[in-house]
């Protein structure tokens, strides 16, 4: 039977580790390839890097920390920030990505989702979305505004499995940092209007946290803040999770 | 020596990445004379059917491979959508031809009528551990799945499956011919065991 994994999420600015909260306030925390490699003895499920700051600056994410990560890496490694162009994808993955995360240009250019996985699958092409609460619940967050940005989050999920995502990463930006518990009555509503895998992440601030949001139909739980900031370990989760009946590999 | 078969839709890095670490040797090739004199192949693959197929017959790669599995008998292991191309036929993205190494089919993982997630993306366990390419890995270990279609076998040969909704094609050992639906290369320390046994097997030739 399949495992629900445990992913731990690096959020990397340019060369170095940070972790910010409510995508606001910054920690940082030292060398990615470093940080890579204590999750790589921890036998995590995958990994998943975002620069959070390359849409922002018009540049992707950088080719050569991912190539260092993956060399001694042997496990999923999914990579996000500032992609827009196929010729990025092509070559993060040559440099050892197996997963291509995109956020923002798939809110300004959706059919970069279809054309992306026409060519390397839909197994390569997650999409990633940033929620926010407002008054009317929640809301696509993100640097620009479109169209797009005001469709029903839940709407633009199956937009994004329609044209050939295979798998969302979905982040609740209040709760990001926050280890303030998890928004497991949206995951679950997302979870059930879609047929792909679904990664969600924020706000776990105990294992337990990570039991709820599996619980909700997650395929994969998102986790950040408590690996950096606690002593609880991926370890510590899946525990938690097999002890709940949840299948984890150990 | 390994000799890895690059037609442009593998992830090509992730294969060669583990086999350095291993400390073996290899080459990256799409040239005819390389695989003519080649002792191993290794056949990894991320894509469609549709293309691989295509790419196959158009670069005329695709009679030598052949000769050197069923003739010269040597050891090949296809990963992934290099396992499903050892089918008779596939039906992404239209019908295809593979192989044939195998008798069997590679069709959409029925996973609608059963309420699950497509892709089949994750660790998921085997049905046993008694094939020769995981001699030395850990009972009920897990390896690392992405795929959507399946291969359906029409023959008996050994071969163990995973579940997911239904018992699934995960592994193939077939004469000089072997093959895992699931990623070795990414599959931690278990899936670089199966890597170190595939490169530790004896060639006959």
């Amino acid at each position: 039977m399949l495992r629900t994994r445990v992913i731990p999420i690096v959020l990397l600015s340019g060369y170095s580790v940070l972790k910010t909260i409510k995508f606001d306030e910054r920690r940082n925390l030292g060398n990615p390839i470093t940080i890579a490699r204590i999750y790589n003895t921890r036998n995590v499920d995958e990994l998943v890097l975002l620069d959070i700051d390359a849409s922002k600056q018009k540049r992707a994410i950088d080719f050569f920390t991912i190539q260092d990560i993956a060399s001694e890496c042997f496990m999923p490694l999914t990579v996000g920030g500032g992609i827009r162009k196929i010729e990025d994808i092509r070559n993060l993955l040559k440099r050892g990505a197996d997963k291509i995360s995109i956020n923002t240009y798939a809110l300004e250019n959706p059919d970069f989702i279809s054309e992306s996985a026409a060519i390397f699958g839909s197994q390569c092409i997650v999409v990633s979305i940033d929620l926010k609460k407002g008054p009317d619940g929640y809301f696509i967050y993100s640097s620009i505004d479109n169209e797009t940005t005001k469709l029903n989050p839940i709407e633009w999920c199956k937009k994004c499995e329609e044209l050939g995502a295979g798998e969302l990463l979905v982040n609740f930006v209040d709760l990001d940092g926050t280890m303030a518990g998890v928004a497991h009555d949206y995951i679950n509503q997302i979870a059930n209007a879609i047929n792909i895998p679904l990664i969600a992440s924020g706000g776990v601030a105990v294992p337990e946290d990570a039991v709820k949001i599996a619980k909700a139909g997650a395929s994969g739980v998102g986790i950040s803040s408590i690996f950096h900031f606690t002593n609880y370990t991926p370890l510590d989760c899946k525990i938690a999770m097999n002890a709940a009946g949840i299948l984890v590999k150990i | 020596m390994i000799t890895i078969i690059d037609i442009g839709i593998g992830n090509i890095g992730s294969v060669t990445r583990a086999l350095k670490f291993l400390k073996c040797k290899y080459i990256v090739t799409d040239k005819k004379e390389d695989i003519e004199n080649s002792t191993k192949l290794l056949f990894p693959g991320v894509g469609s059917f549709a293309e691989a197929s295509r790419k196959l017959e158009a670069s005329g790669l695709k009679e030598i491979i052949e000769h050197q599995v069923l003739v010269k008998q040597i050891p090949i292991l296809g990963i992934c959508l290099g396992m499903q191309l050892f089918a008779k036929i596939g039906f992404e993205g239209g019908i295809f031809p593979g192989f044939g190494f195998i008798d069997a089919e590679v069709k959409l993982i029925e996973a609608k009528k059963q309420n699950l997630r497509l892709p089949h993306m994750g660790w998921n366990n085997l049905s046993s551990s008694n094939l020769k390419l995981l001699d030395g890995t850990t009972a009920n270990a897990c390896f690392y799945f992405v795929h959507s279609y399946e291969m359906k076998l029409n023959e008996n040969i050994s071969h163990l499956t995973t579940e997911y909704g239904t018992d699934i094609v995960a592994m193939i050992e077939k004469d000089n011919i072997y093959a895992t639906q699931f990623h070795p290369e990414k599959s931690q320390e278990q899936g670089l065991k199966i890597m170190k046994n595939f490169i530790e097997l004896q060639s006959i030739c």
